[in-house]
């Protein structure tokens, strides 16, 4: 069998729920070593099928630029990729926002649940409802598309609309 | 601003407390880590940058209504006996206490309450309760966290609650944990197991100054771990829940032993009450063991009540810091052996011996004169 990322010969297979769905991918030794798939700590198969992580693979959409072979930086302290594989913490509030797609995998069953109960600044407590109110209506509106009731689909589209759309 | 000195002089009002219906429990504890928006984290921030977050913070937390007169020091300001005294008393962290310049500690007149700040994260805030009172804690410590949010502008995430510079304490940025006193479980060796189930339904058990430390004295901190997807009060809300059921576990271990092995009990505090009135050279292992010892005769009726109260200051005052501390220079540590011998003597030396104090029928075999013992 042949690498997926180059044509040399496969030697790692690896074999990751992502998302709920079974993923397998084949690497030659290079590149399982070139992309940490050795490493069980840093390693998640959603960062390269995903194109998180493969240096080199310019990442898209609104990922900031990586530093040269130093993965993402946040734009507010400079921490980067790399800071965060290796001291698992981080380096400013925005961190989170720049590196959202690892805090999802690294806080996995970390936590009782993955979304916040309780306490919320009191300035922020207009924007918390209007956040849950959000999120509750996205589940709705799956459960209306699974069950093909597209009429519901579309009012509740449109009143998620409306809500993201409101200035506080 | 209130001097060191004038800080530590008494014992805090939460040392003294821990007669209340559980015995076990002898303090409560609520920690919730905030930080400022678009600051860097304390440990990831430039020195200057450090230092503006300090410059922000310390203004607002000094002004608080509870703080007033409060002991404010930056940390570089204090010897490291001091801040090992901090540690010792549970009013600041061992990670705090390695920092210097840019972090401060800002503590409450009675010590119930303390803030570090700049430690892992900007903010770190304490309140202290004798006895199982997590509620009340919280309630306390809440509310001086909606009085600095006037002041000060929180990192918030609507999914991801309270942003913290480590991610296992997302959400609520809440640690709640209670110290308890198990000399019974340990004795009857239930403690592996009772500490086991504990685990199991996700809390922390910890010795006596938390992560990584070994049990002394029979202490232990049971504290939740998960931060993220439950209310504050739902968290301490089992979390008192498994304390008091640990507590009562405690109570019938204690009474049991005495209804099945008398002897070795009243042998187990007796000596306990030899060494500690007479030593003259004893390490703080030693000395906190006998000291446990102690205060479990002194709950079955050995000793008069408020030995407890005697045992919880002196575990505070026996600890090497507070023996440097008590002795104004540094001392070795044969040198603080023999000091902490010295204390304990003469706080104890009116102690009356065990068997004297006999309350109730429990304990009935200690006046028998037919019991075998010396000649």
């Amino acid at each position: 069998m042949k690498c997926d990322f180059c044509d040399k010969k496969a030697t790692v297979f690896l074999t990751q729920l992502v998302e709920g769905q079974m993923k397998k991918v084949c690497l030659c030794d290079p590149c399982a070593k070139e992309r940490g798939v050795t490493d069980p700590t840093g390693f998640s198969l959603a960062d390269l099928l995903l194109g998180g992580v493969p240096v080199g693979a310019g990442p898209g959409g609104t990922t900031p630029p990586a530093t040269a072979g130093g993965g993402r930086k946040c734009p507010t302290c400079g921490f980067t990729l790399d800071d965060l594989r290796r001291v698992r913490r981080f380096g400013c509030s925005d961190c989170y926002a720049t590196f959202s797609d690892e805090v999802g995998q690294i806080i996995r069953g970390m936590h009782q649940g993955s979304s916040h109960v309780g306490k919320v600044p009191a300035g922020l407590m207009a924007l918390h409802i209007r956040h849950q109110r959000i999120e509750q209506l996205r589940a709705r509106l799956d459960q209306a598309i699974t069950s093909e009731s597209y009429e519901e689909a579309a009012g509740i589209r449109d009143e998620i609309r409306n809500l993201s759309e409101t200035k506080i | 601003m209130m001097r060191f000195s004038t800080l530590i002089k008494h014992p805090a009002d939460w040392m003294t407390g821990g007669l209340g219906e559980h015995g076990a429990v002898l303090t409560s504890r609520i920690r919730l880590a905030r930080n400022l928006r678009r600051h860097p984290f304390p440990g990831w921030a430039k020195r200057e940058q450090r230092a503006a977050a300090l410059e922000l913070m310390r203004p607002a937390v000094e002004a608080l209504p509870a703080m007033k007169d409060a002991f404010s020091q930056e940390l570089g300001d204090l010897s490291s006996v001091q801040k090992q005294v901090l540690v010792e008393r549970h009013l600041i962290s061992r990670e705090h206490a390695a920092r210097g310049v840019g972090s401060a500690a800002v503590i409450e007149r009675r010590q119930t309450l303390s803030l570090m700040l700049n430690e892992e994260d900007h903010l770190r805030m304490q309140a202290i309760r004798p006895g199982l009172q997590l509620t009340a804690a919280f309630a306390a410590l809440s509310e001086l966290d909606t009085e600095l949010e006037n002041s000060l502008e929180f990192a918030f995430d609507p999914t991801l609650g309270y942003l913290t510079t480590c991610p296992t304490n997302l959400g609520t940025g809440l640690r709640a944990s209670a110290m308890l006193h198990l000399p019974g479980l340990v004795l009857s060796d239930q403690i592996g197991q009772v500490l086991q189930s504990v685990n199991k339904i996700g809390l922390a058990v910890r010795g006596l100054y938390g992560e990584g430390t070994e049990s002394l004295g029979n202490l232990y901190q049971i504290s939740n771990q998960s931060t993220l997807g439950e209310s504050e009060e739902t968290i301490i809300r089992r979390l008192e829940r498994v304390i008091a059921q640990v507590a009562s576990h405690e109570q019938n271990a204690r009474e049991k032993l005495l209804d099945d092995d008398p002897e070795m009990v009243s042998d187990k505090i007796g000596r306990a009450y030899g060494v500690l009135r007479h030593a003259h050279i004893i390490d703080s292992k030693e000395a906190l063991n006998h000291l446990s010892l102690l205060r479990l005769g002194s709950s079955l009726g050995f000793f008069p009540p408020q030995v407890v109260i005697l045992c919880d200051t002196l575990l505070m005052d026996i600890q090497p810091a507070h023996l440097q501390l008590h002795s104004g220079r540094k001392l070795s540590p044969d040198e603080r052996d023999a000091l902490r011998a010295e204390i304990v003597r003469s706080r104890l030396h009116s102690l009356e011996s065990p068997g004297s104090y006999i309350t109730g029928s429990e304990p009935q075999s200690l006046s028998d004169p037919n019991q075998p013992g010396d000649p």
